[in-house]
């Protein structure tokens, strides 16, 4: 029973935190900009398919170097020649730029590297067990996802509270009128917000590439939960976003590894049904099956008790 | 140091700002009066780009009239809106820390000047900006422009709200700039202020400056006053 709570809490502490790297860039474009970035998503499949084409030519290591770089400097740039032109237009404007960016992005990846799965490897340096648990392997990969996507919450979080750049950065989301009269480009800011959003993004579509698959899907398979976490978490709140991804994740995690479901808890209830009850298929429903169901019906409870979200107080 | 002439503003159709000229020397304290709805703070804003400027804004020779707010703010104009704009989250040291251009080693002010100035701030530097009463606000709202080394500061208003004492505070601050070198456009509605620091001033109505002169010629100018200022 411990090694499955151990290895479930590391798996769902794995899951989380890249589910974070991804909600993080997504929370902090919504600070900003106050519009969901439905394209998010896609920019972490650009990060795994960049790194994907790289890493064959000069290795795991100059992909997740390289990837980040090329898809924040892409995200800059659809944030200067794209978001900031139809910012004028409104919202709605911008949600629907963002859909058709996503679409876009989505057949220009099928188109240059097909509809297949790519064989993204994990490197070879990091190909062994870093630890065993009661006859259980942890790999090496698994620990590094943990460690680089804590690292990078260390360091948003050190530079967003502790440096001059992060404190214009927290001023120009709230009062950007202000700021700009105290001499500071606040639309260069908005850029690279956007473009270390999106590159935050590629650093996880780069890690989380080799284990979760290369594939022209990845983004709708993870975009729909990020989007559930940002809402969960509380629109446009880092810490809550970060609480969110833990949550969902270890949720998750536990749910897969629980041996229990609806027979368990009928009989502990007392309560006995016949196998040829038409509900038959709702009464043998096991947690594994369900699991991947949980965020959403997180999601409801969040929003039936509290609205903001977790962390969130925009009332608007 | 600043020269406005003809300036227009609208707001939508409404014709705000209907040619607006003045000058401001280097050095000097100007002061920009009338009742509310006459276009002072109008004038503020569409000098910092906030609001689009038809007409020619001189800044140093070079001409600023349609550049953006942060370009303004960089080449030496500074501003200190009615509303304090304090960022609430933010410490009092953050605060001031935004006010920072980069290029704040030469610069005439630093935080210790401020803290100086008003030790209050000091005693509350690690304080969010947001629980500091009104007079404290104003203050870190003028030092917080400071910072940044303005060659000239318009400051929006600055008593309105104000107990008498900090009023006073207030009057020694903009001495204390002006001693340094730079220049003040003080907006305002009360005169008492206006009168015991400004060199010259201009009187604003429905859009335009009505008088020019000095604090001792309005003083003797009663119909003036009882036309455009007193309420």
């Amino acid at each position: 029973m411990n090694e499955v709570f151990i290895f479930a809490t590391l798996n769902g502490l794995v899951t989380g935190l890249l589910l974070f790297m991804l909600a993080s860039g997504l929370t902090l474009i919504f600070s900003m900009m106050g519009v969901l970035n439905f394209a998010h998503a896609s920019f972490y499949m650009l990060g795994a398919y960049i790194a994907y084409t790289v890493s064959g030519y000069i290795g795991f290591w100059g992909g997740l170097l390289i990837a980040p770089l090329l898809v924040g400097a892409l995200g800059a740039g659809v944030e200067r020649y794209g978001l900031r032109r139809v910012h004028s237009y409104g919202h709605v404007a911008e949600l629907i730029f963002t859909f058709g960016l996503a679409f876009l992005i989505e057949e220009l990846v099928q188109f240059f590297w097909g509809r297949d799965t790519k064989n993204y490897q994990t490197p070879e340096l990091l190909d062994f067990a870093l630890f065993t648990l009661f006859g259980q392997e942890f790999s090496a990969y698994r620990g590094f996802m943990i460690a680089i996507s804590l690292g990078i919450f260390a360091a948003l979080y050190v530079v967003l509270t502790r440096s001059r750049v992060g404190i214009i950065i927290q001023a120009s989301i709230s009062h950007p009128h202000t700021v700009a009269n105290l001499g500071h480009n606040v639309p260069f800011i908005f850029m690279c917000v956007f473009g270390a959003g999106t590159a935050l993004a590629g650093v996880a579509g780069v890690i989380a590439g080799p284990v979760l698959t290369t594939f022209p899907g990845m983004a709708v398979v993870l975009g729909s939960i990020v989007y559930i976490i940002v809402v969960i978490g509380g629109l446009g709140s880092l810490p809550g976003a970060f609480i969110a991804s833990l949550l969902v994740g270890l949720l998750q995690s536990y749910a897969i590894a629980a041996d229990a479901g609806m027979p368990e808890l009928l009989e502990w209830l007392g309560v006995s049904f016949e196998r040829s009850h038409p509900l038959n298929d709702l009464w043998t429903l096991k947690l594994p099956q369900i699991a991947p169901v949980l965020p959403y019906l997180l999601l409801i409870l969040v929003l039936i008790f509290k609205p903001t979200g977790l962390m969130g107080n925009r009332e608007e | 140091m600043l020269k406005v002439k003809d300036l227009h503003a609208y707001y939508d159709k409404s014709h705000i700002l209907q040619g607006v000229n003045f000058e401001v020397g280097a050095g000097e304290i100007v002061s920009l009066l009338g009742r509310n709805g006459v276009g002072r703070s109008t004038t503020v804003k569409t000098l910092m780009g906030e609001v689009t400027p038809h007409g020619s804004i001189e800044f140093k020779g070079e001409e600023i009239a349609g550049l953006k707010a942060f370009e303004i703010a960089q080449r030496g104009l500074g501003c200190v809106p009615e509303n304090r704009d304090i960022f609430p989250t933010l410490t009092v040291r953050q605060n001031l820390v935004l006010g920072l251009k980069g290029k704040h080693e030469s610069s005439r002010w630093s935080i210790d000047d401020m803290f100086q100035m008003f030790p209050n701030l000091a005693a509350r530097a690690e304080v969010a900006g947001g629980v500091l009463s009104g007079g404290e606000q104003q203050m870190l709202c003028m030092c917080r422009t400071l910072m940044g080394d303005p060659e000239l500061i318009m400051i929006d208003e600055p008593t309105e709200g104000l107990a008498p004492k900090v009023v006073e505070q207030i009057g020694d601050l903009l001495q204390e700039i002006a001693s340094r070198g730079v220049s003040i456009l003080l907006v305002e509605q009360k005169l008492s202020i206006a009168l015991k620091i400004s060199q010259r001033l201009y009187v604003m109505g429905h859009g335009k400056i009505v008088y020019e002169g000095t604090p001792a010629s309005l003083m003797e100018a009663q119909d003036v006053r009882a036309e455009w200022l007193e309420v």
